[in-house]
């Protein structure tokens, strides 16, 4: 009774949950990216598949996807909302019970993911491949995390719900609508099911949901985590509150109407193409009314660049958001799409979002969180931190430059054709003529995946309790 | 008045409510609020520091 008094009278966090989530960030990011240098590696050396069915690149791609997405890009989200959420709210989780249920639930979402996938046992739906048994198992999951996470909100002692618990608790309601019309599907037997809709209904459905993944999980979401720790780790409040509120509105108002842009010169009918295409131009507004929110929150601070490479981390990330919000927008335009679409360019404009912004956010709050969590006055190595934030840079600009070259290549062969009509290039000569892209998005790719190795060394030694974190080398101002 | 009275009006509807929301947050009155909003990740201290003491404990 005593205990249960002192508990009441000085309420604690739960940084237990939030803590094997970041470290399961790490594992999940090692995973999906060594997954990611595999697949990149195939398309340069095909040998590389072995000639054995669970090792071909059409079904490991999907485990890549998957993997660091819903395994690195969740358990980031699951880490820092839970975080946020109390810190903010002033208050512990709702439940530890549920909350835990959430940790191993989405664990076992991911396993068995990781051995589906590979299998091939697919609904072929992209970004939502898992079969019947495991949606229901991520619904169970989530609306689980929606309890802990608006439970935790209702019970908060701060009158006002910080901006950051908008972003998050948009992107866990979103995620749950999508993920539940998405997969709308019939069953029949444990391992196949079909989906509830058909042909172009089917596509428009899959892209609404699709562009939406990319909205609320990979955008909201990890907003969310940056209008906490941006201002967190500068020391100073956001640049406006204000501009966070219009931001926000019209986010979540624009993003839903994006999907269609997808779907250009397909049977979908024009007016929703144009449609699409419409609202993917105006969503440049609030994507870089945000990004200049983040950025401005640093001035004044600017010099804090130069000697802490978390918020390096942090603020490049938005240079990258602000970067691929550009542009995804032109991609959608019709007619840069009909360069653009089914090349690689669509690669690299993914993956300056996925590593530039998403990634390096994500691994910014962890090396942000990481300390706090193990109780340490900061990283065992910030001379590592650093290292690993310039392997990230490099790495993702090599990947992004690659696919550029080898998108607008590929589009401009395959739309060439002689005097007489007919096509100047076979598919194939598009190929061979990616070859040298392909060997330098796999170098770039490799030392992201490098970095995220640094930082699990540097993770490890900060959780060690025996070992003291190293002194900021003076050096490391200079860089 | 048809479907497409309805569409044309819920676009309009949709315009005023972001426009009175712009003026809602900037209004000078919200001002005060909004700075102890933005402020709150760094009121909870003291609450991070107990929930670390017990980390060290565990």
């Amino acid at each position: 009774m005593s205990e249960l008094n002192t508990a009441l009278e000085h309420p604690t966090y739960n940084y237990k949950v939030v803590r094997q989530f970041a470290i399961m960030t790490v594992v999940w990011g090692i995973v999906g990216m060594l997954v990611g240098v595999l697949i990149a590696a195939q398309l340069a050396w095909p040998a590389l598949n072995f000639d054995l069915p669970w090792l071909s690149f059409g079904r490991l791609r999907p485990l890549h996807t998957n993997a660091v997405i819903f395994a690195f890009g969740g358990s980031a989200l699951f880490a820092t909302s839970y975080y946020i959420v109390q810190r903010t709210c002033q208050a512990r989780l709702l439940s530890d019970r549920l909350a835990a249920f959430t940790f191993w639930g989405w664990q076992l979402v991911i396993v068995a993911a990781a051995v589906t996938l590979p299998l091939g046992i697919t609904t072929s739906k992209e970004y939502a491949e898992l079969e019947w048994p495991i949606d229901i198992l991520i619904t169970v999951v989530w609306v689980v995390y929606a309890v802990v996470f608006f439970g935790t909100i209702v019970k908060r002692k701060t009158s006002h719900i910080y901006v950051a618990n908008w972003f998050l608790g948009a992107y866990i309601i979103a995620v749950a609508v999508l993920h539940i019309i998405n997969s709308m599907e019939m069953p029949v037997h444990m391992t196949k099911s079909y989906s509830a809709y058909a042909g172009t209904v089917d596509a428009m459905v899959q892209w609404w949901y699709g562009h939406n993944a990319v909205g609320f999980f990979l955008t909201a979401g990890f907003l969310g985590m940056m209008y906490y720790f941006v201002p967190k780790q500068a020391e100073r409040p956001v640049y406006s509150y204000r501009l966070s509120i219009v931001h926000f509105w019209a986010l979540v108002a624009v993003y839903i109407w994006a999907g269609p842009h997808h779907l250009h010169y397909t049977a979908l009918p024009n007016w929703a193409q144009s449609l699409g295409m419409v609202m993917s131009i105006i969503l440049l507004a609030p994507s870089w009314g945000g990004a200049m929110n983040g950025m401005m929150t640093l001035s004044g601070a600017w010099d804090k660049l130069r000697t802490d490479p978390i918020l390096r981390f942090l603020v490049v990330s938005l240079s990258f958001y602000g970067m691929s919000t550009f542009e995804g927008p032109m991609m959608s335009i019709r007619t840069v799409n009909a360069l653009s679409h089914y090349t690689d360019w669509t690669i690299g404009h993914v993956h300056s979002g996925a590593l530039g912004w998403v990634a390096m956010i994500s691994i910014g709050a962890i090396y942000h969180l990481i300390p706090i969590l193990f109780a340490k006055p900061r990283m065992y190595s910030t001379a590592l931190i650093n290292t690993h934030f310039w392997m990230a840079t490099i790495g993702t600009v090599l990947y992004i430059v690659s696919m550029w070259v080898n998108g607008i290549l590929q589009g401009l062969m395959w739309r060439a054709y002689n005097q007489d009509g007919t096509l100047t290039y076979s598919f194939v000569e598009a190929v061979a003529a990616s070859y040298p892209g392909y060997v330098v998005r796999f170098i770039g790719g490799a030392i992201f995946f490098s970095g995220m190795l640094v930082m699990a060394y540097n993770v490890y030694m900060t959780s060690r309790r025996d070992v003291e974190s190293q002194a900021v080398p003076a050096a490391a101002t200079a860089v | 008045m048809d479907i497409n009275d309805l569409r044309g009006l819920s676009t309009a509807f949709l315009m005023i409510a972001f426009i009175g929301l712009c003026f809602w947050a900037y209004s000078k009155k919200r001002k005060h609020s909004f700075d102890e909003a933005a402020n709150l990740p760094f009121a909870d201290e003291e609450l991070n520091k107990r929930t670390q003491e017990d980390v060290k404990h565990d």
